[in-house]
Protein backbone atom coordinates (compact mmCIF):
# COMPACT_ATOMS: atom_id res chain seq x y z
CA UNK A 1 0.00 0.00 0.00
CA UNK A 2 1.41 3.29 -1.06
CA UNK A 3 1.66 5.55 1.97
CA UNK A 4 0.92 9.14 0.97
CA UNK A 5 -0.68 10.45 4.11
CA UNK A 6 -1.11 14.11 3.18
CA UNK A 7 -2.35 13.32 -0.33
CA UNK A 8 -5.04 10.99 1.00
CA UNK A 9 -5.90 13.22 3.94
CA UNK A 10 -6.32 16.26 1.68
CA UNK A 11 -8.46 14.31 -0.77
CA UNK A 12 -10.48 12.91 2.10
CA UNK A 13 -11.23 16.42 3.39
CA UNK A 14 -12.18 17.55 -0.12
CA UNK A 15 -14.53 14.58 -0.39
CA UNK A 16 -16.19 15.56 2.89
CA UNK A 17 -16.50 19.17 1.73
CA UNK A 18 -17.95 18.05 -1.59
CA UNK A 19 -20.78 16.19 0.14
CA UNK A 20 -22.47 19.36 1.27
CA UNK A 21 -24.55 20.98 -1.41
CA UNK A 22 -28.26 21.55 -1.80
CA UNK A 23 -29.88 18.15 -2.46
CA UNK A 24 -31.40 17.85 -5.93
CA UNK A 25 -34.41 16.08 -4.43
CA UNK A 26 -34.70 15.72 -0.66
CA UNK A 27 -37.08 12.76 -0.96
CA UNK A 28 -34.51 10.74 -2.93
CA UNK A 29 -31.78 11.55 -0.43
CA UNK A 30 -34.07 10.50 2.44
CA UNK A 31 -34.90 7.26 0.61
CA UNK A 32 -31.20 6.60 0.13
CA UNK A 33 -30.53 7.35 3.83
CA UNK A 34 -33.26 4.95 4.96
CA UNK A 35 -31.93 2.27 2.60
CA UNK A 36 -28.47 2.67 4.10
CA UNK A 37 -29.88 2.49 7.63
CA UNK A 38 -31.46 -0.85 6.74
CA UNK A 39 -28.30 -2.15 5.04
CA UNK A 40 -25.97 -1.06 7.83
CA UNK A 41 -28.23 -1.57 10.83
CA UNK A 42 -30.45 -4.54 10.07
CA UNK A 43 -27.83 -6.12 7.82
CA UNK A 44 -25.30 -6.28 10.64
CA UNK A 45 -27.60 -7.47 13.42
CA UNK A 46 -26.75 -11.16 12.97
CA UNK A 47 -23.00 -10.79 13.33
CA UNK A 48 -23.38 -8.32 16.23
CA UNK A 49 -25.67 -10.79 17.99
CA UNK A 50 -23.19 -13.66 17.68
CA UNK A 51 -20.01 -11.79 18.63
CA UNK A 52 -21.67 -10.01 21.56
CA UNK A 53 -22.96 -13.17 23.19
CA UNK A 54 -19.61 -14.95 22.94
CA UNK A 55 -17.68 -11.82 23.90
CA UNK A 56 -19.74 -11.53 27.12
CA UNK A 57 -19.49 -15.22 27.90
CA UNK A 58 -15.73 -15.35 27.43
CA UNK A 59 -15.24 -12.16 29.49
CA UNK A 60 -17.17 -13.65 32.41
CA UNK A 61 -15.26 -16.94 32.35
CA UNK A 62 -11.86 -15.28 32.00
CA UNK A 63 -12.59 -12.73 34.75
CA UNK A 64 -13.74 -15.52 37.05
CA UNK A 65 -10.56 -17.45 36.19
CA UNK A 66 -8.39 -14.50 37.27
CA UNK A 67 -10.38 -13.39 40.39
CA UNK A 68 -9.64 -16.38 42.57
CA UNK A 69 -9.12 -14.57 45.88
CA UNK A 70 -11.68 -15.57 48.56
CA UNK A 71 -11.89 -11.95 49.77
CA UNK A 72 -13.23 -10.67 46.43
CA UNK A 73 -17.00 -11.16 46.23
CA UNK A 74 -18.38 -13.04 43.23
CA UNK A 75 -20.48 -10.05 42.26
CA UNK A 76 -17.26 -8.23 41.35
CA UNK A 77 -17.02 -10.52 38.32
CA UNK A 78 -20.26 -9.03 36.96
CA UNK A 79 -19.01 -5.51 37.71
CA UNK A 80 -15.79 -6.14 35.76
CA UNK A 81 -17.69 -7.77 32.91
CA UNK A 82 -20.12 -4.82 32.76
CA UNK A 83 -17.40 -2.17 32.65
CA UNK A 84 -15.16 -4.11 30.27
CA UNK A 85 -18.02 -4.59 27.85
CA UNK A 86 -19.37 -1.04 28.10
CA UNK A 87 -16.01 0.70 28.02
CA UNK A 88 -14.13 -1.39 25.52
CA UNK A 89 -15.55 -4.54 24.03
CA UNK A 90 -18.96 -3.33 22.86
CA UNK A 91 -17.75 -0.17 21.10
CA UNK A 92 -14.29 -1.21 19.93
CA UNK A 93 -14.56 -4.93 19.19
CA UNK A 94 -17.98 -4.50 17.57
CA UNK A 95 -16.70 -1.59 15.48
CA UNK A 96 -13.68 -3.57 14.31
CA UNK A 97 -15.94 -6.39 13.19
CA UNK A 98 -18.31 -3.87 11.58
CA UNK A 99 -15.36 -2.25 9.78
CA UNK A 100 -14.93 -5.61 8.04
CA UNK A 101 -18.62 -6.13 7.35
CA UNK A 102 -19.85 -2.62 6.53
CA UNK A 103 -16.53 -1.09 5.41
CA UNK A 104 -15.85 -3.71 2.76
CA UNK A 105 -19.46 -3.51 1.56
CA UNK A 106 -19.35 0.27 1.18
CA UNK A 107 -15.94 0.24 -0.53
CA UNK A 108 -16.84 -2.53 -2.96
CA UNK A 109 -20.27 -1.08 -3.73
CA UNK A 110 -18.87 2.35 -4.56
CA UNK A 111 -15.86 0.83 -6.31
CA UNK A 112 -18.13 -1.23 -8.52
CA UNK A 113 -20.26 1.82 -9.25
CA UNK A 114 -17.13 3.75 -10.22
CA UNK A 115 -15.73 1.03 -12.48
CA UNK A 116 -19.06 0.36 -14.20
CA UNK A 117 -19.50 4.14 -14.81
CA UNK A 118 -22.64 4.32 -12.65
CA UNK A 119 -21.10 7.24 -10.73
CA UNK A 120 -20.32 8.97 -14.04
CA UNK A 121 -23.93 8.38 -15.10
CA UNK A 122 -25.16 10.11 -11.95
CA UNK A 123 -22.70 12.99 -12.47
CA UNK A 124 -23.92 13.46 -16.04
CA UNK A 125 -27.49 13.70 -14.75
CA UNK A 126 -26.34 16.65 -12.64
CA UNK A 127 -26.40 14.83 -9.30
CA UNK A 128 -23.81 15.57 -6.62
CA UNK A 129 -22.58 11.98 -6.29
CA UNK A 130 -20.65 12.64 -3.09
CA UNK A 131 -23.78 14.07 -1.51
CA UNK A 132 -26.10 11.39 -2.86
CA UNK A 133 -23.92 8.31 -2.42
CA UNK A 134 -21.55 9.08 0.48
CA UNK A 135 -23.39 11.42 2.84
CA UNK A 136 -26.34 9.05 3.48
CA UNK A 137 -23.88 6.23 4.19
CA UNK A 138 -21.97 8.32 6.74
CA UNK A 139 -25.16 9.57 8.40
CA UNK A 140 -26.63 6.08 8.49
CA UNK A 141 -23.41 4.65 9.98
CA UNK A 142 -23.18 7.33 12.65
CA UNK A 143 -26.81 6.62 13.57
CA UNK A 144 -26.87 2.84 13.32
CA UNK A 145 -23.43 1.88 14.66
CA UNK A 146 -24.07 3.43 18.11
CA UNK A 147 -27.39 1.56 18.15
CA UNK A 148 -25.59 -1.67 17.23
CA UNK A 149 -23.01 -0.96 19.94
CA UNK A 150 -25.81 -0.45 22.48
CA UNK A 151 -27.36 -3.76 21.41
CA UNK A 152 -23.90 -5.38 21.61
CA UNK A 153 -23.52 -4.03 25.16
CA UNK A 154 -26.84 -5.46 26.33
CA UNK A 155 -26.28 -8.79 24.59
CA UNK A 156 -22.69 -9.01 25.84
CA UNK A 157 -23.75 -8.52 29.45
CA UNK A 158 -26.62 -10.96 29.02
CA UNK A 159 -24.27 -13.50 27.41
CA UNK A 160 -21.85 -12.99 30.29
CA UNK A 161 -24.61 -13.67 32.81
CA UNK A 162 -25.78 -16.79 31.02
CA UNK A 163 -22.21 -18.13 30.70
CA UNK A 164 -21.53 -17.42 34.37
CA UNK A 165 -24.75 -19.11 35.56
CA UNK A 166 -24.48 -22.08 33.18
CA UNK A 167 -20.86 -22.76 34.16
CA UNK A 168 -21.65 -22.36 37.86
CA UNK A 169 -19.18 -19.50 38.34
CA UNK A 170 -21.79 -17.28 39.98
CA UNK A 171 -25.53 -17.17 40.50
CA UNK A 172 -27.97 -15.01 38.64
CA UNK A 173 -28.58 -12.91 41.79
CA UNK A 174 -24.84 -12.35 42.31
CA UNK A 175 -24.50 -11.25 38.69
CA UNK A 176 -27.43 -8.82 38.96
CA UNK A 177 -26.03 -7.41 42.19
CA UNK A 178 -22.62 -6.89 40.55
CA UNK A 179 -24.20 -5.15 37.59
CA UNK A 180 -25.65 -2.50 39.89
CA UNK A 181 -22.47 -1.92 41.90
CA UNK A 182 -20.81 1.47 41.28
CA UNK A 183 -22.50 1.99 37.94
CA UNK A 184 -21.36 5.19 36.22
CA UNK A 185 -23.64 6.58 33.52
CA UNK A 186 -20.61 8.46 32.14
CA UNK A 187 -19.23 5.12 30.92
CA UNK A 188 -22.23 4.76 28.66
CA UNK A 189 -21.68 8.28 27.34
CA UNK A 190 -18.01 7.37 26.72
CA UNK A 191 -19.03 4.21 24.84
CA UNK A 192 -21.48 6.18 22.71
CA UNK A 193 -18.89 8.88 21.97
CA UNK A 194 -16.53 6.17 20.78
CA UNK A 195 -19.15 4.43 18.68
CA UNK A 196 -20.15 7.69 16.92
CA UNK A 197 -16.49 8.30 16.11
CA UNK A 198 -15.95 4.74 14.91
CA UNK A 199 -19.14 4.84 12.85
CA UNK A 200 -17.91 7.96 11.08
CA UNK A 201 -14.48 6.41 10.49
CA UNK A 202 -15.87 3.17 9.07
CA UNK A 203 -18.27 4.83 6.63
CA UNK A 204 -16.14 7.76 5.53
CA UNK A 205 -12.84 5.90 5.09
CA UNK A 206 -14.51 3.04 3.21
CA UNK A 207 -16.45 5.46 1.04
CA UNK A 208 -13.23 7.36 0.27
CA UNK A 209 -11.40 4.26 -0.93
CA UNK A 210 -14.41 2.94 -2.84
CA UNK A 211 -15.29 6.24 -4.50
CA UNK A 212 -11.74 6.78 -5.75
CA UNK A 213 -11.15 3.32 -7.23
CA UNK A 214 -9.39 3.39 -10.58
CA UNK A 215 -8.87 0.36 -12.78
CA UNK A 216 -10.83 -2.88 -12.69
CA UNK A 217 -12.11 -5.69 -10.51
CA UNK A 218 -8.72 -6.27 -8.92
CA UNK A 219 -8.60 -2.66 -7.71
CA UNK A 220 -12.06 -2.99 -6.13
CA UNK A 221 -10.73 -5.87 -4.00
CA UNK A 222 -7.62 -3.88 -3.11
CA UNK A 223 -9.69 -0.81 -2.19
CA UNK A 224 -11.94 -2.95 -0.04
CA UNK A 225 -8.99 -4.45 1.84
CA UNK A 226 -7.30 -1.07 2.25
CA UNK A 227 -10.55 0.45 3.54
CA UNK A 228 -10.89 -2.23 6.21
CA UNK A 229 -7.23 -2.07 7.25
CA UNK A 230 -7.15 1.74 7.45
CA UNK A 231 -10.50 1.81 9.30
CA UNK A 232 -9.26 -0.72 11.87
CA UNK A 233 -6.01 1.16 12.45
CA UNK A 234 -7.87 4.47 12.83
CA UNK A 235 -10.41 2.87 15.17
CA UNK A 236 -7.59 1.61 17.42
CA UNK A 237 -5.82 4.97 17.27
CA UNK A 238 -8.98 6.90 18.10
CA UNK A 239 -9.82 4.38 20.82
CA UNK A 240 -6.58 5.28 22.54
CA UNK A 241 -6.99 9.01 21.92
CA UNK A 242 -10.56 9.14 23.22
CA UNK A 243 -9.67 7.05 26.26
CA UNK A 244 -6.79 9.38 27.05
CA UNK A 245 -8.98 12.45 26.60
CA UNK A 246 -12.31 11.39 28.08
CA UNK A 247 -11.38 9.06 30.95
CA UNK B 1 -25.11 23.02 -31.08
CA UNK B 2 -21.87 22.27 -29.27
CA UNK B 3 -18.67 24.05 -30.25
CA UNK B 4 -15.19 23.01 -29.17
CA UNK B 5 -12.64 25.78 -29.37
CA UNK B 6 -8.99 24.78 -29.27
CA UNK B 7 -9.33 22.38 -26.34
CA UNK B 8 -6.29 20.72 -24.84
CA UNK B 9 -6.07 18.03 -22.21
CA UNK B 10 -3.10 16.15 -20.83
CA UNK B 11 -2.23 13.71 -18.06
CA UNK B 12 1.16 14.49 -16.58
CA UNK B 13 3.60 14.92 -19.43
CA UNK B 14 1.37 13.22 -21.95
CA UNK B 15 -0.78 15.49 -24.05
CA UNK B 16 -3.96 13.67 -25.12
CA UNK B 17 -5.90 16.45 -26.86
CA UNK B 18 -3.82 18.94 -28.79
CA UNK B 19 -5.95 21.95 -29.57
CA UNK B 20 -9.09 20.38 -30.96
CA UNK B 21 -11.74 22.61 -32.51
CA UNK B 22 -14.94 21.16 -33.88
CA UNK B 23 -18.67 21.78 -34.09
CA UNK B 24 -21.38 19.29 -33.16
CA UNK B 25 -24.50 20.29 -35.06
CA UNK B 26 -28.00 20.16 -33.60
CA UNK B 27 -30.55 17.73 -35.00
CA UNK B 28 -27.73 15.68 -36.47
CA UNK B 29 -25.82 12.56 -35.52
CA UNK B 30 -22.27 13.75 -34.92
CA UNK B 31 -19.62 11.06 -34.81
CA UNK B 32 -16.20 11.16 -33.22
CA UNK B 33 -14.13 8.42 -34.81
CA UNK B 34 -10.53 7.41 -34.53
CA UNK B 35 -8.22 4.58 -33.56
CA UNK B 36 -7.82 3.48 -29.94
CA UNK B 37 -5.71 6.03 -28.09
CA UNK B 38 -6.55 8.85 -30.48
CA UNK B 39 -8.23 10.82 -27.69
CA UNK B 40 -11.88 10.47 -28.61
CA UNK B 41 -13.03 9.13 -25.21
CA UNK B 42 -11.11 11.87 -23.38
CA UNK B 43 -12.67 14.38 -25.75
CA UNK B 44 -16.17 13.12 -25.01
CA UNK B 45 -15.49 13.15 -21.25
CA UNK B 46 -14.28 16.73 -21.56
CA UNK B 47 -17.38 17.76 -23.50
CA UNK B 48 -19.76 16.34 -20.87
CA UNK B 49 -17.65 17.74 -18.05
CA UNK B 50 -16.43 14.49 -16.51
CA UNK B 51 -12.92 15.82 -17.16
CA UNK B 52 -11.71 19.39 -17.05
CA UNK B 53 -9.97 20.77 -20.13
CA UNK B 54 -6.52 22.30 -19.62
CA UNK B 55 -7.28 25.12 -22.04
CA UNK B 56 -9.83 26.09 -24.64
CA UNK B 57 -13.57 26.32 -24.32
CA UNK B 58 -16.68 24.22 -24.91
CA UNK B 59 -19.84 26.08 -25.87
CA UNK B 60 -23.32 24.61 -25.43
CA UNK B 61 -25.57 26.79 -27.60
CA UNK B 62 -23.11 29.68 -27.19
CA UNK B 63 -22.85 29.27 -23.39
CA UNK B 64 -19.29 28.62 -22.26
CA UNK B 65 -19.50 25.37 -20.28
CA UNK B 66 -15.86 25.54 -19.18
CA UNK B 67 -16.32 28.94 -17.55
CA UNK B 68 -19.58 28.11 -15.76
CA UNK B 69 -19.95 27.78 -12.02
CA UNK B 70 -21.10 24.52 -10.46
CA UNK B 71 -24.78 25.44 -10.44
CA UNK B 72 -24.87 26.54 -14.08
CA UNK B 73 -23.04 23.35 -15.08
CA UNK B 74 -25.65 21.32 -13.25
CA UNK B 75 -28.38 23.00 -15.29
CA UNK B 76 -26.63 22.13 -18.53
CA UNK B 77 -26.07 18.58 -17.35
CA UNK B 78 -29.76 18.14 -16.73
CA UNK B 79 -30.21 18.69 -20.48
CA UNK B 80 -27.71 15.95 -21.27
CA UNK B 81 -28.51 12.28 -21.74
CA UNK B 82 -25.69 9.81 -22.01
CA UNK B 83 -25.42 6.21 -23.08
CA UNK B 84 -22.29 4.63 -21.64
CA UNK B 85 -20.17 1.93 -23.23
CA UNK B 86 -21.11 -0.56 -20.52
CA UNK B 87 -24.64 0.93 -20.25
CA UNK B 88 -23.96 1.94 -16.59
CA UNK B 89 -27.36 0.76 -15.39
CA UNK B 90 -27.97 0.72 -11.64
CA UNK B 91 -27.65 -2.95 -10.67
CA UNK B 92 -30.00 -2.77 -7.72
CA UNK B 93 -32.87 -1.32 -9.75
CA UNK B 94 -35.18 -2.91 -12.30
CA UNK B 95 -35.28 -1.69 -15.89
CA UNK B 96 -38.33 0.42 -15.06
CA UNK B 97 -36.70 1.91 -11.96
CA UNK B 98 -33.56 2.71 -13.95
CA UNK B 99 -35.58 4.70 -16.48
CA UNK B 100 -37.68 6.25 -13.71
CA UNK B 101 -34.62 7.39 -11.73
CA UNK B 102 -33.90 10.72 -13.54
CA UNK B 103 -37.61 11.57 -13.38
CA UNK B 104 -37.77 10.84 -9.65
CA UNK B 105 -34.72 13.00 -9.09
CA UNK B 106 -35.63 15.98 -11.25
CA UNK B 107 -39.25 15.90 -12.34
CA UNK B 108 -42.09 17.49 -10.42
CA UNK B 109 -44.67 15.41 -12.29
CA UNK B 110 -47.06 13.15 -10.43
CA UNK B 111 -46.26 9.47 -10.08
CA UNK B 112 -48.89 8.64 -12.70
CA UNK B 113 -47.35 11.05 -15.21
CA UNK B 114 -43.86 9.75 -14.48
CA UNK B 115 -44.97 6.18 -15.00
CA UNK B 116 -46.62 7.17 -18.26
CA UNK B 117 -43.38 8.76 -19.46
CA UNK B 118 -41.36 5.68 -18.46
CA UNK B 119 -43.81 3.47 -20.35
CA UNK B 120 -43.49 5.73 -23.41
CA UNK B 121 -39.70 5.51 -23.34
CA UNK B 122 -39.67 1.76 -22.81
CA UNK B 123 -42.19 1.39 -25.61
CA UNK B 124 -39.97 3.54 -27.84
CA UNK B 125 -37.01 1.20 -27.30
CA UNK B 126 -39.30 -1.87 -27.45
CA UNK B 127 -38.59 -3.01 -23.93
CA UNK B 128 -41.94 -2.80 -22.20
CA UNK B 129 -41.95 -6.53 -21.53
CA UNK B 130 -38.62 -6.31 -19.68
CA UNK B 131 -39.72 -3.50 -17.34
CA UNK B 132 -39.62 -5.63 -14.20
CA UNK B 133 -36.31 -7.33 -14.97
CA UNK B 134 -32.98 -6.46 -13.39
CA UNK B 135 -29.97 -5.49 -15.56
CA UNK B 136 -28.30 -8.83 -14.76
CA UNK B 137 -31.25 -10.62 -16.37
CA UNK B 138 -31.17 -8.91 -19.78
CA UNK B 139 -28.84 -9.09 -22.80
CA UNK B 140 -26.17 -6.55 -23.79
CA UNK B 141 -28.35 -5.11 -26.57
CA UNK B 142 -31.28 -4.74 -24.20
CA UNK B 143 -29.05 -3.01 -21.65
CA UNK B 144 -28.04 -0.50 -24.32
CA UNK B 145 -31.68 0.15 -25.11
CA UNK B 146 -32.48 0.66 -21.43
CA UNK B 147 -29.51 3.06 -21.34
CA UNK B 148 -31.02 4.95 -24.29
CA UNK B 149 -34.45 5.03 -22.63
CA UNK B 150 -32.91 6.42 -19.44
CA UNK B 151 -30.92 8.97 -21.46
CA UNK B 152 -33.99 10.32 -23.27
CA UNK B 153 -36.53 10.16 -20.45
CA UNK B 154 -35.99 13.83 -19.50
CA UNK B 155 -36.18 14.98 -23.14
CA UNK B 156 -32.51 16.01 -23.36
CA UNK B 157 -31.19 18.60 -25.77
CA UNK B 158 -27.90 16.75 -26.09
CA UNK B 159 -27.38 13.00 -26.34
CA UNK B 160 -23.94 11.43 -25.93
CA UNK B 161 -23.24 7.80 -26.76
CA UNK B 162 -19.91 6.22 -25.91
CA UNK B 163 -19.34 3.31 -28.29
CA UNK B 164 -23.00 2.29 -28.41
CA UNK B 165 -22.26 -0.79 -30.53
CA UNK B 166 -19.38 -2.28 -28.61
CA UNK B 167 -19.96 -5.92 -27.78
CA UNK B 168 -23.09 -6.17 -29.91
CA UNK B 169 -23.79 -8.35 -32.94
CA UNK B 170 -24.16 -6.55 -36.31
CA UNK B 171 -27.96 -6.79 -36.38
CA UNK B 172 -28.39 -5.41 -32.87
CA UNK B 173 -25.83 -2.70 -33.68
CA UNK B 174 -27.93 -1.70 -36.65
CA UNK B 175 -31.05 -1.49 -34.48
CA UNK B 176 -29.24 0.70 -31.94
CA UNK B 177 -27.93 2.97 -34.72
CA UNK B 178 -31.38 3.31 -36.22
CA UNK B 179 -32.92 4.03 -32.85
CA UNK B 180 -30.38 6.76 -32.07
CA UNK B 181 -30.82 8.30 -35.51
CA UNK B 182 -34.61 8.29 -35.23
CA UNK B 183 -34.54 9.79 -31.74
CA UNK B 184 -32.12 12.49 -32.89
CA UNK B 185 -34.49 13.56 -35.64
CA UNK B 186 -37.65 13.06 -33.59
CA UNK B 187 -36.54 15.28 -30.69
CA UNK B 188 -34.10 17.48 -32.66
CA UNK B 189 -31.27 16.47 -30.32
CA UNK B 190 -27.59 17.25 -30.75
CA UNK B 191 -26.27 13.70 -30.72
CA UNK B 192 -22.57 12.93 -30.31
CA UNK B 193 -21.41 9.36 -30.79
CA UNK B 194 -17.98 8.03 -30.08
CA UNK B 195 -17.50 4.97 -32.25
CA UNK B 196 -15.24 2.56 -34.09
CA UNK B 197 -18.09 1.00 -35.95
CA UNK B 198 -17.84 1.62 -39.68
CA UNK B 199 -21.44 0.68 -40.21
CA UNK B 200 -22.45 3.50 -37.88
CA UNK B 201 -20.13 5.84 -39.78
CA UNK B 202 -21.71 5.04 -43.11
CA UNK B 203 -25.34 4.78 -41.96
CA UNK B 204 -25.63 7.48 -39.31
CA UNK B 205 -22.73 9.88 -39.70
CA UNK B 206 -24.40 13.17 -40.59
CA UNK B 207 -21.29 14.89 -39.34
CA UNK B 208 -18.00 13.14 -38.62
CA UNK B 209 -14.90 14.25 -36.72
CA UNK B 210 -11.89 12.02 -37.26
CA UNK B 211 -9.31 12.12 -34.46
CA UNK B 212 -5.71 11.16 -35.03
CA UNK B 213 -3.10 11.29 -32.27
CA UNK B 214 -5.02 13.84 -30.22
CA UNK B 215 -5.81 16.16 -33.11
CA UNK B 216 -8.75 16.63 -35.40
CA UNK B 217 -7.50 15.19 -38.66
CA UNK B 218 -10.65 15.45 -40.74
CA UNK B 219 -14.22 16.69 -40.49
CA UNK B 220 -17.11 16.06 -42.87
CA UNK B 221 -20.13 13.88 -43.59
CA UNK B 222 -20.57 10.20 -44.45
CA UNK B 223 -21.03 11.18 -48.06
CA UNK B 224 -17.70 13.00 -48.14
CA UNK B 225 -15.71 10.48 -46.14
CA UNK B 226 -15.47 8.00 -49.01
CA UNK B 227 -13.84 10.66 -51.18
CA UNK B 228 -11.36 11.75 -48.59
CA UNK B 229 -7.74 11.80 -49.69
CA UNK B 230 -6.52 11.78 -46.11
CA UNK B 231 -4.15 8.84 -45.81
CA UNK B 232 -4.65 8.25 -42.09
CA UNK B 233 -8.41 8.41 -42.41
CA UNK B 234 -8.41 5.97 -45.30
CA UNK B 235 -6.09 3.63 -43.45
CA UNK B 236 -8.44 3.76 -40.49
CA UNK B 237 -11.71 3.29 -42.31
CA UNK B 238 -10.72 0.86 -44.99
CA UNK B 239 -8.43 -1.25 -42.91
CA UNK B 240 -9.23 -4.54 -44.67
CA UNK B 241 -9.30 -5.66 -48.32
CA UNK B 242 -12.97 -6.47 -47.91
CA UNK B 243 -13.79 -2.96 -46.78
CA UNK B 244 -11.71 -1.44 -49.59
CA UNK B 245 -13.72 -3.41 -52.13
CA UNK B 246 -16.91 -2.53 -50.32
CA UNK B 247 -15.88 1.12 -50.50
CA UNK B 248 -15.75 1.05 -54.28
CA UNK B 249 -19.05 -0.77 -54.55
CA UNK B 250 -20.64 1.54 -52.01
CA UNK B 251 -19.32 4.63 -53.77
CA UNK B 252 -20.92 3.58 -57.02
CA UNK B 253 -24.13 2.56 -55.32
CA UNK B 254 -24.41 5.58 -53.08
CA UNK B 255 -23.57 8.07 -55.78
CA UNK B 256 -25.14 6.46 -58.80
CA UNK B 257 -27.46 9.41 -59.21
CA UNK B 258 -25.05 12.07 -58.06
CA UNK B 259 -22.91 14.57 -59.96
CA UNK B 260 -19.80 12.77 -58.68
CA UNK B 261 -20.60 9.50 -60.43
CA UNK B 262 -18.46 10.19 -63.50
CA UNK B 263 -15.62 11.50 -61.40
CA UNK B 264 -15.72 8.39 -59.23
CA UNK B 265 -15.80 5.98 -62.13
CA UNK B 266 -12.87 7.81 -63.68
CA UNK B 267 -10.92 7.54 -60.46
CA UNK B 268 -11.65 3.83 -60.17
CA UNK B 269 -10.56 3.34 -63.79
CA UNK B 270 -7.32 5.19 -63.06
CA UNK B 271 -6.77 2.90 -60.06
CA UNK B 272 -7.30 -0.09 -62.34
CA UNK B 273 -10.33 -1.26 -60.40
CA UNK B 274 -12.83 -1.03 -63.20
Amino acid sequence: MEFRFFYHFGNFLLMLKGMFSRPENMKMYWKQFMQQCVDIGVGSLGIVFIISLFMGGVTTLQTAYQLVSPIIPKSTIAQVVRDTIILEFAPTLTSIVLAGVIGSKIASELGNMRISEQIDALEIMGINTKGYLILPKILAATLMIPLLVAIAGFLGIWGGKEAGVLSGVLSSEQFMMGLRQEFKAYNVFFAMAKSYTFGFIIASVSAYYGYNVQGGALEIGKASTTAVVVSCVLILFMDYALTAILL
Amino acid sequence: MIELKDITKGFGDKEILKGVSATMESGKVNLIIGASGSGKTVMMKCIVGLMKVDSGSILYDNQDFTAMDHRAKKEIRQQIGMLFQGSALFDSMTVEQNVMFPLEMFSKDSLKERKKRVDECLERVQLKDAAKKFPAEISGGMKKRVGIARAIVLNPKYLFCDEPNSGLDPQTSLLIDQLIKELTQEYNITTVINTHDMNTVMESGDHIVYMYQGQKQWEGSNKEIVFSKDQQLNDFIFASEFLRDAKEMRQLDMFKDSKWKDQLEEQLKRDGKK
